[in-house]
C-alpha cells in the first residue's frame, strides 16, 4: 500500500486592497479596522472583483506553467462559521483561472545531501478566493473573538491523504488541518498515511473526514465541529459575472477598452526570472555546485549579494561561494537574521577576501576577521587585522626563526610524518594562525629530515 | 386595525397631479416644495390604516424640500425630480434610516449607506417621505406576511367599493398585492408621487395591477442593485411605480446605467430625453402569447385583455397569436431557483454583525439557530430549507441545474417570438383584480405566489423588461391590468407602447370615499396613528 497526497495550498495575494471589496490590506493593523461594508456582510453589498488579483492569479499560473482559462467562473461555497459573515466564501470551484500546471522540484538525497534527485508535481489547479477572517478562542471567557480585517499575509497549507494499493482505485481521502510548518506537514502526512493503513489492515474503514494536526502529540485527530459530512451547497455565485482574460491584445473584442482587461501575453512578458532558470544560469555562469545554487535562489537577497561579492572581488566564485554559504549563512541562521539585515556587506566581505587571497592573511585568519567584522561592523577590515596584528608572517628568515625555534623545543620524536603535523599544529599557536600552512610545512619537513 | 368608519376629504388635487404636471407647478410657483411635502405626509397620516409605510422620514423629507426650494426659487431647480416626494420600499438601505425588510431580523437596523437608486433620487433633489411596507424579505405576493401587518389596497376605500361592499370595511378590504404592497398603495393613495419597488418574480408588477398604478420593471441590470437586499440575485430589479407611464420614463432616464459597485449592470442604451411625441402604432407589432389563457383567470381581467388588443389591432398595429411552449414549467422552475438563492442570502442572518441576536449564547452553533429562527417568519424559513435541500451535492443536478437549463428554454422562447418580428408582448398581470383579504389568506403564501405570479416571472427569469397599466376597473370596482413584455434593453419602446395604451384607455382617477364628519376623522386618525404601528 502507498499513500497519496494531495495539497490545499493558500496564499495570499500581495495587493494594496481586498478581492471583493476595496477596504486595504496591512499588515498588523488594529482588530477589525480594515472592514468595508461588505467586508461585514451588510445586506445590499455586492462583491467587485479587484482586478491585481487577476493579474496575480495569471502570472502564478504562467510559472506554474498551467493553462489560463479564458473563461473562469465563481461559486458560493457555504458553511456557517463566525469567521465568514456572509455564511458562504466566494470561490472557484467548477471553472477556476488556471488548470493542469507542473512544479518541478529537486530534492537532495544521500548521505550528504549533495545528490540531486528532480521530481515533478502537478498543480491540478489555482483558483481565487475570499480568505475568511481571524477567530481567537477564549476558553476561559467561553467566548470566540473574530477580526474581518483578513490581513495576515501567511502560507497556509492542509494536506489531503489516502491510501491504496498501485493499480487499485484510490481510497478514501481525509482533510488534515492546523498545520503550521512544512515540519509539521511532513509529520502530519506520515502520521496520516501510517494511520490510515493501519485501520485498513485491521479491516476498518477510512472515514471522509477532517482532522486537525496535534503537533505535540505528532497526531491527528478528528475535528469535533466537523463531524458527518460536509456538503458545501456549491452554488454559481450570480453577482459576478463571468471572468473573461485574454490571450493577446488582439483578441480583444470590439468596443472593449483592452487597457482595462487583463492580457495574457501583456503579463507573460512581466514575469520575472523564474527560480530554476536562474538556477541553471548562476551554475554555468560561476561554476558553483548544484545544490549551491539553490542556496543562493531560496535565501531573499542571497543571490544578489554573492553576484556583488564576486563582481568586487579577484577571487574565483568558488572560492566566494564558501564564504557565502558557510561563514555568512551560518551567522545569519544563528542568529535569525535575513540577508539584507547582515553587518557585513558585500564589500567588506570582498575585502576581506581579497586579503586573504593575495596573502596578506591567511585563511584562518580571515575567519577570525569575519567574526570580528560582524561584531564590529563600523571596522573596516584594515582596522580590525592592524588592531589585532594579525598580518601574516611571510618573511622567510622570521619563519625560519619560528620553525627552528619549535623543533628544537621537541627533541623527542622519532616518526616523521606524526612529528611533522605536530609541529606545524605548534607553529600555528605560536603565531596564532598567522602563518601559510603550505610554507611552514615546507620549512618544517627540511628542518626534520 | 379599523379604518375610520367615515370620512376624509377627497384627495387635493394638487396630489393627484402626474410628476410632470407636479414639477411643472413647482417652477410656476404654484405650490412650494414644502407644502408638497407636508401634504404628502398629511395624506400618509390620513391614509394610515393602509398601513402602507413603516417609517416617515417627515423631518427630514422637509429638510430636503427646504432645499429643493430654495433651488427652484433661485431658478436652478436639479431636473424633474425636484422637491418631488417619493418612498421607497423598506427593502432598499438608506443611510442612517431604518431599513427592516418587514422582519423581525432587521427591526431596528439602520445602514451606513444607501442603494445607488435611492441616492440618485436624492441627488436629483427628490423628497423622502417614507419606507414603505412589504411581505417579509420581499417574499410574497400579496404584501400580508410581513412583522408589521398587512397592507389594503386604497381602492377598498373609494366610494365605488364601498358602494357595492355589503360589510364592515374593517373586514372587507382587498389586499394591495404584493410584495411592494406599500409601495403601490402609496402611490395608488396619492401619499407619493413615485415610489420604488423590488421585482423578482412579479412583486412591483402584481401589486401595481392591483393598486391601479403603473409599474416598471426594467431590463435586469439596467438599475443598479447596491443597497437592494437581495431575494434572487439572479432576477431582482429596481422597479419604478408612478401614475403615469411619462413619470416612470422621466424616472427611468434618472435611474438607469452602470454602477461600479454592482458588477452585474450594464450601459443603458443611448435615451433621448423623453418619450415621443408623435408615434405610429401601426409601426408595431404585439403578441398575444397563448399559454397565457391561465386556469383562473377572471372574465374581467380577460374582458380587458380582448379589449386592449383590439384597440391595437383597430388602430392599425399587427396582433398575432403567439406561442411561448415552456411557459408551463416556469413556475416551478423559478421556485426552486428562487429558494436555493434564498438560502443562500439569508446565511449571512446570524445575529452576529446586526441584526436580531438571540439571548441564547451556549455555543455560536445554538445561537445561530435560535436567532434565524426567532428573526425569520415561516415563508423565509420554508425557502431556505428547500433552497438548501435543491443545492445539496446529491440534488444539485436534479433540481439547480434542471431549473437554470428550463430557465434558458424560457429564454430562448421569448428570444425566438420576438426575433419573429413581435415589439411587444401583451399579457394580463394578475389572474384577476385584488382579493379580499380574509379570501386570500385561506390558501398559504407558497400557493398563493405560484397560482399569482404565473404571468409575471418568466419575465424575471429572462431579463426582460415589463410594464403594467391599469386599463379599467373590475365590477368590484377594483382595478384590472394589462402587461407589456418588451425585448432586453428596448425599455424605452416598451415605454413608448405603454404610453400610447395608456393614453387609450383612459384609466379612471381613484377617489376615496368622501364624508362631512371630519372632525370625527381627525379623532378616529389620531388614535390609530397611537395604535398602529412598531
Amino acid at each position: 500500500m502507498v499513500g497519496v497526497v494531495g495539497l490545499e495550498v493558500h496564499a495570499q495575494i500581495q495587493s494594496t486592497s481586498k478581492l471583493f471589496s476595496g477596504s486595504h490590506v496591512r499588515f498588523l493593523a488594529p482588530p477589525n479596522s480594515l472592514v468595508s461594508h461588505f467586508d461585514a456582510s451588510l445586506p445590499g453589498t455586492l462583491p467587485v472583483l479587484n482586478r491585481r488579483c487577476v493579474e496575480a492569479a495569471v502570472l502564478t499560473g504562467l510559472a506554474l506553467n498551467c493553462t489560463i482559462n479564458r473563461k473562469s467562473l465563481f461559486d458560493r461555497k457555504h458553511y456557517f462559521y463566525a469567521d465568514m459573515p456572509a455564511g458562504y466564501q466566494i470561490t472557484q470551484q467548477r471553472v477556476p483561472i488556471a488548470v493542469n500546471g507542473m512544479l518541478v522540484y529537486s530534492h537532495f538525497e544521500g548521505r550528504r545531501r549533495n545528490q540531486v534527485v528532480t521530481k515533478s508535481v502537478k498543480i491540478k489547479q489555482i483558483q481565487l478566493e475570499q480568505d475568511s477572517g481571524k477567530s481567537l478562542h477564549d476558553d476561559e471567557q467561553s467566548q470566540t473573538l473574530i477580526d474581518l480585517n483578513r490581513a495576515e499575509g501567511q502560507l497556509r497549507v492542509d494536506a489531503n491523504v489516502s491510501v491504496h494499493r498501485p493499480g487499485e482505485p484510490l481510497g478514501v481521502r481525509t482533510e488534515v488541518k492546523n498545520i503550521n510548518s512544512v515540519r509539521h506537514l511532513a509529520k502530519a502526512i506520515d502520521y496520516e498515511i501510517q494511520r490510515q493503513m493501519e485501520v485498513l489492515q485491521s479491516a476498518g474503514k477510512v472515514l471522509n473526514e477532517t482532522r486537525a494536526f496535534d503537533s505535540k502529540s505528532g497526531n491527528t485527530i478528528p475535528m469535533r465541529d466537523k463531524e458527518g459530512l460536509q456538503d458545501y451547497r456549491f452554488m454559481p455565485e450570480p453577482n459576478l459575472p463571468p471572468l473573461f482574460v485574454y490571450k493577446s491584445e488582439a483578441s480583444v473584442p470590439a468596443g472593449v477598452d483592452p487597457a482595462q482587461v487583463v492580457v495574457i501575453d501583456r503579463l507573460s512578458a512581466q514575469l520575472p526570472e523564474l527560480p530554476s532558470v536562474k538556477r541553471t544560469r548562476l551554475v554555468e555562469t560561476y561554476g558553483i555546485l548544484q545544490e549551491h545554487s539553490f542556496t543562493l535562489v531560496n535565501e531573499d537577497g542571497l543571490m544578489d549579494y554573492f553576484e556583488n561579492v564576486v563582481q568586487t572581488t579577484k577571487a574565483e566564485p568558488r572560492k566566494v561561494i564558501g564564504w557565502v554559504i558557510k561563514e555568512l549563512m551560518g551567522n545569519l541562521n544563528s542568529q535569525n537574521l535575513k540577508v539584507s539585515q547582515s553587518p557585513i556587506s558585500p564589500c567588506a566581505l570582498a575585502e576581506l577576501i581579497n586579503l586573504a587571497e593575495s596573502g596578506h592573511i591567511s585563511s584562518s585568519t580571515a575567519k577570525q576577521v569575519f567574526q570580528e567584522m560582524w561584531k564590529a561592523p563600523e571596522k573596516t577590515v584594515g582596522q580590525i587585522v592592524k588592531e589585532q596584528d594579525l598580518w601574516m608572517i611571510n618573511d622567510k628568515e622570521e619563519l625560519q626563526k619560528i620553525c627552528r625555534r619549535i623543533v628544537d623545543s621537541h627533541p623527542e620524536e622519532v616518526n616523521p610524518n606524526k612529528v611533522l603535523n605536530k609541529l606545524m599544529g605548534e607553529v600555528q599557536r605560536e603565531t596564532k594562525g598567522r602563518t601559510d600552512p603550505v610554507q611552514v610545512r615546507a620549512i618544517l619537513e627540511k628542518m626534520v629530515s | 386595525m379599523s379604518a375610520p368608519s367615515a370620512a376624509f376629504r377627497p384627495a387635493a388635487a394638487m396630489l393627484s397631479l402626474s410628476i410632470r404636471e407636479v414639477s411643472q407647478a413647482l417652477r410656476d410657483g404654484r405650490v412650494s416644495a414644502t407644502e408638497l411635502c407636508r401634504k404628502c405626509i398629511d395624506q400618509i397620516q390620513r391614509t394610515h390604516y393602509l398601513n402602507a409605510f413603516i417609517t416617515i422620514t417627515g423631518e427630514t423629507a422637509m429638510e430636503q424640500a427646504q432645499r429643493a426650494d430654495n433651488r427652484i426659487r433661485t431658478g436652478k431647480p436639479l431636473g424633474p425630480l425636484d422637491g418631488i416626494p417619493f418612498s421607497v420600499k423598506d427593502n432598499f438601505c438608506t443611510e442612517n434610516i431604518k431599513t427592516t425588510c418587514a422582519s423581525k431580523m432587521l427591526k431596528g437596523y439602520v445602514p451606513p449607506f444607501s442603494a445607488t437608486v435611492v441616492q440618485k433620487l436624492l441627488d436629483q433633489g427628490a423628497v423622502l417621505v417614507g419606507k414603505t411596507n412589504l411581505d417579509e424579505f420581499a417574499m410574497g405576493a400579496g404584501s400580508t406576511d410581513g412583522v408589521f401587518g398587512p397592507i389594503r389596497n386604497p381602492w377598498s376605500y373609494t366610494t365605488l367599493y364601498r358602494e357595492q361592499s355589503t360589510e364592515d370595511p374593517d373586514s372587507d378590504w382587498a389586499i394591495s398585492g404584493g410584495s411592494s404592497g406599500g409601495s403601490a398603495a402609496a402611490v395608488a393613495a396619492l401619499s407619493s408621487f413615485l415610489a420604488l419597488g423590488s421585482d423578482t418574480g412579479g412583486s412591483t408588477r402584481n401589486p401595481g395591477s392591483l393598486c391601479g398604478v403603473v409599474a416598471l420593471k426594467p431590463t435586469y441590470g439596467l438599475l443598479s442593485r447596491h443597497g437592494l437586499i437581495p431575494l434572487v440575485n439572479s432576477m431582482d430589479v429596481p422597479g419604478i411605480m408612478t401614475r403615469s407611464v411619462h413619470d416612470a420614463a422621466t424616472v427611468l432616464r434618472i435611474l438607469q446605467g452602470r454602477d461600479e459597485r454592482d458588477s452585474t449592470t450594464v450601459q443603458a442604451p443611448s435615451t433621448p430625453p423623453s418619450l415621443p411625441e408623435h408615434f405610429d402604432i401601426r409601426d408595431i407589432c404585439v403578441g398575444i402569447p397563448k399559454e397565457y389563457h391561465a386556469p383562473g383567470l377572471s372574465t374581467d381581467t380577460l374582458a380587458q385583455w380582448s379589449r386592449v388588443a383590439a384597440m391595437f389591432e383597430q388602430a392599425g398595429a399587427r396582433v398575432q397569436e403567439v406561442s411561448l411552449p415552456h411557459t408551463q414549467h416556469s413556475i416551478v422552475c423559478y421556485h426552486v431557483l428562487c429558494c436555493c438563492e434564498v438560502a443562500s442570502n439569508m446565511a449571512r442572518f446570524d445575529g452576529l454583525e446586526y441584526g436580531h441576536r438571540s439571548t441564547i449564547d451556549s455555543s455560536t452553533d445554538a445561537m445561530y439557530a435560535t436567532t434565524r429562527h426567532e428573526g425569520f417568519n415561516n415563508v423565509v424559513r420554508r425557502r431556505i430549507l428547500s433552497g438548501n435541500y435543491f443545492l445539496l451535492k446529491s440534488n444539485y443536478e436534479r433540481y439547480f441545474v434542471k431549473a437554470q437549463q428550463m430557465r434558458r428554454l424560457i429564454t430562448e422562447d421569448l428570444k425566438n417570438v420576438f426575433r419573429s418580428g413581435i415589439d411587444v408582448l401583451l399579457t394580463p398581470t394578475t389572474l384577476s383584480d385584488a382579493a379580499r383579504y380574509t379570501d386570500f389568506i385561506q390558501e398559504d403564501n407558497r400557493t398563493r405566489s405560484a397560482q399569482e405570479d404565473v404571468f409575471t416571472q418568466p419575465v424575471n427569469m429572462a431579463g426582460l423588461p415589463a410594464v403594467t397599466v391599469p386599463t379599467a376597473l373590475s365590477r368590484r370596482g377594483l382595478p384590472i391590468s394589462l402587461q407589456l413584455i418588451g425585448q432586453t434593453l428596448q425599455d424605452w419602446k416598451l415605454l413608448t407602447v405603454a404610453h400610447w395604451m395608456e393614453q387609450q384607455v383612459n384609466f379612471p382617477m381613484i377617489h376615496l370615499h368622501g364624508d362631512s364628519d371630519e372632525r370625527k376623522l381627525d379623532r378616529l386618525v389620531r388614535e390609530r396613528t397611537h395604535t398602529i404601528g412598531s
